[in-house]
């Protein structure tokens, strides 16, 4: 028994694929959907995706989006989704970097929160880059 | 002769201006085809969105009041977003997009404010002494989302503060390679009625639906000002392989009759020469 999993952004179709279960992390905190769910649509958080296909799981860095389920389909609205292999983690330590120094320099509420979200996007794509760096010294 | 001379290099000039316009022209067919394939790649997204808004704005509001960006309020002021392209050598393209905003302009009782996006409609608008808000240029032939996000946000700010009431976007659509209309639609209050609707689904909406409503909002109106934009491009990119295709076979076709030019006048040049020598041996004799 498989789901179907769609992945837009708004530029592109970044995974459509038949998988066994996806876990996102909704507004609410994590979720993770089997097939026949019931339907919903929840907001979802910065954080990482999950997908397991057989016996093999994917990760994927999200930056916010919405998440709608179906009972044979879940279609996730990105705003951005990267999958592991595809993240430069070179660049997302370079924005943590730059994210930083803007924190640390005197700034206006609404700066202070965008270079936080900076932050927070920029620490979730290392997290996940590094899982991808560990599973593959496994192999 | 002097006139077999100006002829070759008239000749020699139409060819290298004929191998430039070839050249252009394939530029533009491949940029078409990456803005087409952008504008594609962009629809389940597209699609979706509506779908869920169309939904949403049908449910019972909570609250009363509909959300800002569904709003319809008397109007006081007009913004539109003006989208050309940045360069010309693309048949009557700009000249068409200029048109179509300067006669929608004429006819309004309200002020209006423009934001512009690319340089020949912010050229435009400024001799023609508009009051412009922004001017966006140089988005390039590939721009992504976040390159365009500053033109959304801009239209979404003036509006949800009042400074604007209703606000249309006008740019080319592209219909086939050899069609592209202007179009001039409205953006802002969002129309959800002019959505598809969607199948009946009872969904569980996280944290709840308004909420939900509110954030796709916005994007909504993201998506179509970036559609909008690749649409423009894509737009341009054939009206210049169009023109420039005409212009590489006007280029042909004077070469030949150039070519002619050139070997008749070539071929009655050695005539008056044979003549001269037979006339001058004839008058040794």
């Amino acid at each position: 028994m498989t789901i179907r999993l769609d992945i837009v952004t708004a530029e592109h179709l970044v995974f459509s694929d038949d998988v066994d279960i996806v876990v996102a992390p909704g507004i609410d905190g994590e979720l993770a959907i089997l097939p026949h769910h019931a339907p919903l649509m929840t907001m979802l958080q910065p954080g990482e995706l999950r997908v397991r296909k057989g016996g093999e799981e994917t990760f994927m860095a999200i930056t916010g989006g919405f998440l709608e389920v179906r009972p044979d389909r879940v279609t996730i609205l990105a705003d951005a989704a990267e999958r592991a292999e595809d993240i430069d983690a070179a660049r997302a330590e370079e924005a943590k970097r730059r994210a930083e120094a803007r924190l640390s320099g005197k700034l206006t509420d609404a700066d202070m929160v965008r270079a936080e979200a900076a932050l927070r996007r920029s620490l979730i794509r290392l997290r996940v880059a590094e899982k991808r760096r560990r599973r593959r010294a496994e192999l | 002769m002097a006139n077999i001379r100006q002829i070759r290099r008239r000749i020699r000039g139409v060819q290298s201006t004929a191998k430039i316009t070839r050249a252009m022209e394939m530029i533009a067919t491949s940029k078409m085809r990456r803005a087409q394939e952008a504008g594609v790649a962009g629809r389940p997204y597209d699609e979706k969105i509506r779908q869920v808004i169309s939904a949403l704005a049908a449910l019972p509001q909570a609250g009363g009041a509909p959300h800002p960006l569904l709003q319809r309020r008397p109007v006081g002021r007009i913004a539109v977003v003006h989208i050309t392209p940045d360069r010309g050598l693309c048949g009557g393209l700009n000249a068409n997009l200029n048109r179509t905003t300067a006669s929608f302009l004429l006819e309004q009782t309200v002020p209006v404010t423009l934001i512009t996006v690319g340089r020949k409609g912010n050229e435009f608008m400024r001799r023609t002494g508009r009051e412009i808000r922004a001017e966006f240029a140089r988005i390039g032939d590939r721009p992504s989302l976040m390159d365009t996000l500053p033109i959304s946000r801009i239209v979404i700010d003036d509006y949800s503060s009042g400074l604007v009431d209703m606000v249309y976007l006008v740019f080319s659509r592209f219909v086939t390679t050899m069609t592209q209309t202007p179009v001039l639609e409205q953006l802002l209050p969002i129309e959800p009625l002019e959505l598809p609707a969607m199948q009946n689904v009872e969904y569980i909406y996280e944290p709840d639906s308004e909420v939900v409503l509110g954030e796709l909002l916005p994007r909504f109106v993201e998506m179509e000002v970036y559609h909008a934009v690749l649409e423009s491009i894509a737009s341009e990119q054939s009206a210049r392989m169009v023109a420039m295709r005409n212009a590489t076979e006007s280029a042909k076709e004077l070469i030949e009759d150039l070519t002619l030019m050139y070997n008749k006048a070539r071929q009655e040049s050695i005539t008056t020469e044979l003549l001269d020598i037979a006339g001058g041996a004839a008058a040794l004799k």
